[in-house]
């Protein structure tokens, strides 16, 4: 609640909470209200929606996988996102949300199961450091390639800049309509898999013993990170570390059961990112920074510090 | 001692690439001119007309020397990286060497407006301290690979969202002009770019070849080097600093340019057939890809020409998704 509120109310122009009040009770057109309802309250909605995927998304990856370095950004599922929705501007012309959105599920979906397929190979299956290393070598690729793309056309690189930093801005109300769709069938699925995900937590042996259900439990899992994280990515652009870190906060919150912590991480991710937008709005006055650069800069150390834990936890 | 005269067959063979790419290079482009002309300037005789000469001297000649230059650096730097990281996915475009260079570079073009040699020390002083901070981060008793390339991947992913935000703030063309120094371009290449480059060559790669010896032990784990005699973290630490140091020098001339410190390494392993070191060969293998890329480059598309990073990334990715999986299948990343 705090974050939403001061989502609206702090910014270039600091709003009292009357006036926001006002703009539902007795609307009168002064430009505060203006602000509020075309600009500060989609943007809210934004932060809100894009927050709430991302941290289930990763909240699912890292517990399909069992491994506490998941999350859509590491494993290149954002980057994939990106390339698709620079593909339908650049290549298809497709300049509306409703029209990126299936760009940007195409793109996590192929780049998630390629880098997850990669990373499984062989011994040991996708242990952290090869899960981390095919996602980074995934994203540099496929960073490369829509750095190619947006070189080629002018317009669909001063497109593709803005959106790219992860800001919440870019998207209008009706946008928010749009997505909602899908994140609610998103959510459900995910609620869907909380029992294949918590047998996966107890271990393969245990897990391979449950036999069919759990194959179909992974499947509804993965649908579930396409939909939440593509749809986050249309939304907000590639906003980097909000999946990662969420699931863990909410973890220590909860413990390891998916049944709190999928609820939890829906509850903290809007309130992290939206934290991280104001903060970007109140550091870089009269500009702003992007809510995505704040997530990132705040959250590589994090990701760090992950890093340099004694064993690197599977979880 | 078969490995060692394969390995200079393949580093003959390779040079010889690149300098038929070069000479190639010096006779195509929107003022074409026969191999003889290029012969007579080169060789400072008469009858070379000014024109001729100015194009050769002044335009062609030191992007198609930087392209050799700059390729060798990142072979040889990569080669460096992956064998002390055991790891072929080690390359210092992935453990965020290229991301600390490119996010000071772009930082000077957008809000400095500086000039290119001004972005060129830039990215030098950007990538060194990049890994610098990434050495100490990864540091916890010693620093081991993995370690160093998680790491390398957090700040990577910092500095880029940097970056993008710095090209968000300026006007969309000088953005575009950073941009295409972010895929990395060999195009307008001076001598003050060349120089630099080929004089790190020529120092550090006789350094890396007196350090190969200790890189050999390291090939033992850390264990056994310190029996044989070698104390495993200072080799290690000249090693990564002889390789970011070219690494750094070579990015400061054409930009980030991708999958060459990746490619180059691991070709040159699998035409000497030998699980050692094959630094020569991968600095040959390197500046012969480079050449024959930017090339490429410059004649696929022409009048109009591509960064020749765009092209690396192109043709670097399918080698990229063919070594993970293969790494992953037999079990072992090295």
């Amino acid at each position: 609640m705090a974050a939403v509120l001061g989502s609206l109310l702090i910014g270039n122009e600091t709003i009292s909470m009357s006036t926001v009040a006002g703009t539902w009770l007795h609307p009168d057109g002064s430009d505060a209200q203006r602000i509020v309802e075309y600009l500060r309250v989609p943007r809210t909605l934004v932060g809100v929606s894009a927050g709430a995927a991302l941290g289930v998304a990763g909240a699912l990856l890292q517990g399909l996988t069992r491994n506490a370095l998941a999350g859509p950004e590491v494993l290149g599922v954002n980057a994939g996102a990106a390339l698709g929705v620079v593909l339908g501007i650049s290549v298809f012309g497709v300049h509306t949300f409703g029209g990126w959105v299936w760009f940007s599920f195409a793109g996590a979906a192929l780049a998630g199961a390629g880098v997850y397929a990669l990373s499984s190979l062989g011994r040991g299956g996708a242990t952290p450091v090869k899960l981390a290393l095919a996602g980074a070598a995934a994203t540099a690729l496929l960073g490369g390639l829509t750095t190619a793309l947006t070189l080629l056309d002018i317009n669909t690189f001063n497109s593709y800049r803005y959106w790219s930093v992860g800001a919440l801005t870019a998207a209008d109300i009706s946008v928010i309509g749009t997505a909602l769709p899908f994140l609610a069938t998103g959510a459900l699925l995910a609620a869907m898999s909380v029992r294949a995900l918590d047998a996966i937590a107890l271990g393969d042996d245990m897990a391979r013993s449950l036999g069919q259900r759990l194959a179909a439990g992974r499947a509804t899992a993965a649908l579930a990170v396409v939909l939440l994280a593509g749809t986050a990515v249309a939304l907000a652009g590639p906003i980097a570390f909000v999946g990662l870190t969420v699931p863990h906060m909410a973890r220590a919150l909860t413990g390891p059961g998916h049944r709190w912590l999928l609820p939890y991480a829906a509850v903290l991710a809007p309130v992290v990112l939206l934290a991280a937008d104001v903060l970007g709005r109140v550091v870089a006055e009269p500009q702003e920074l992007q809510a995505g650069i704040v997530t990132a800069i705040a959250g590589a150390p994090f990701f760090i510090a992950l890093v340099r834990r004694r064993r690197l936890a599977e979880l | 001692m078969r490995a060692d005269r394969r390995a200079a067959v393949v580093s003959l063979v390779a040079l010889v690439i690149a300098v038929v790419a070069m000479v190639a290079s010096l006779t195509m482009g929107d003022y074409p001119l026969p191999i003889s002309d290029v012969l007579t300037v080169l060789t400072g005789g008469d009858g070379s007309t000014r024109r001729s000469a100015y194009v050769i001297l002044e335009l062609r000649l030191p992007r198609a020397l930087a392209a050799i230059a700059v390729g060798a650096a990142f072979g040889l730097s990569g080669a460096i990286v992956q064998r002390v990281v055991r790891n072929p996915l080690a390359s210092p475009d992935i453990i965020g060497i290229n991301a600390g260079a490119g996010a000071a570079a772009v930082f000077l073009v957008v809000i400095v407006a500086a000039g290119p040699v001004t972005v060129a020390s830039g990215a030098l002083t950007g990538a060194l301290a990049t890994a610098v901070g990434i050495y100490l981060l990864s540091w916890r008793r010693g620093v081991t690979g993995y370690r160093l390339v998680l790491v390398g991947i957090g700040i990577t992913a910092m500095l880029t969202s940097v970056t993008a935000y710095l090209l968000n703030t300026a006007n969309v063309y000088t953005a575009e002009q950073a941009a295409i120094w972010l895929s990395g371009s060999l195009a307008g290449r001076s001598w003050g770019h060349v120089l630099p480059v080929l004089l790190a060559v020529a120092v550090l790669l006789p350094v890396a070849l007196r350090l190969a010896a200790s890189l050999r032990a390291l090939e033992l784990g850390d264990d056994l080097a310190l029996a044989l005699g070698t104390r495993a973290e200072p080799a290690r630490v000249a090693l990564l600093a002889t390789a970011v140091a070219l690494a750094a020098v070579a990015t400061a001339a054409a930009g980030p340019i991708a999958f060459v410190a990746l490619a180059a390494p691991q070709l040159a392993r699998r035409l000497v057939r030998e699980r050692g070191l094959a630094l020569v060969t991968s600095a040959a293998v390197g500046a012969a890809l480079l050449a024959c890329a930017d090339l490429a480059a410059r004649r696929v598309l022409a009048p109009a020409e591509l960064p020749v990073g765009v092209l690396t990334t192109v043709l670097g990715a399918p080698l990229l998704i063919w070594l993970l999986a293969r790494a992953n299948r037999i079990g072992r990343t090295g």
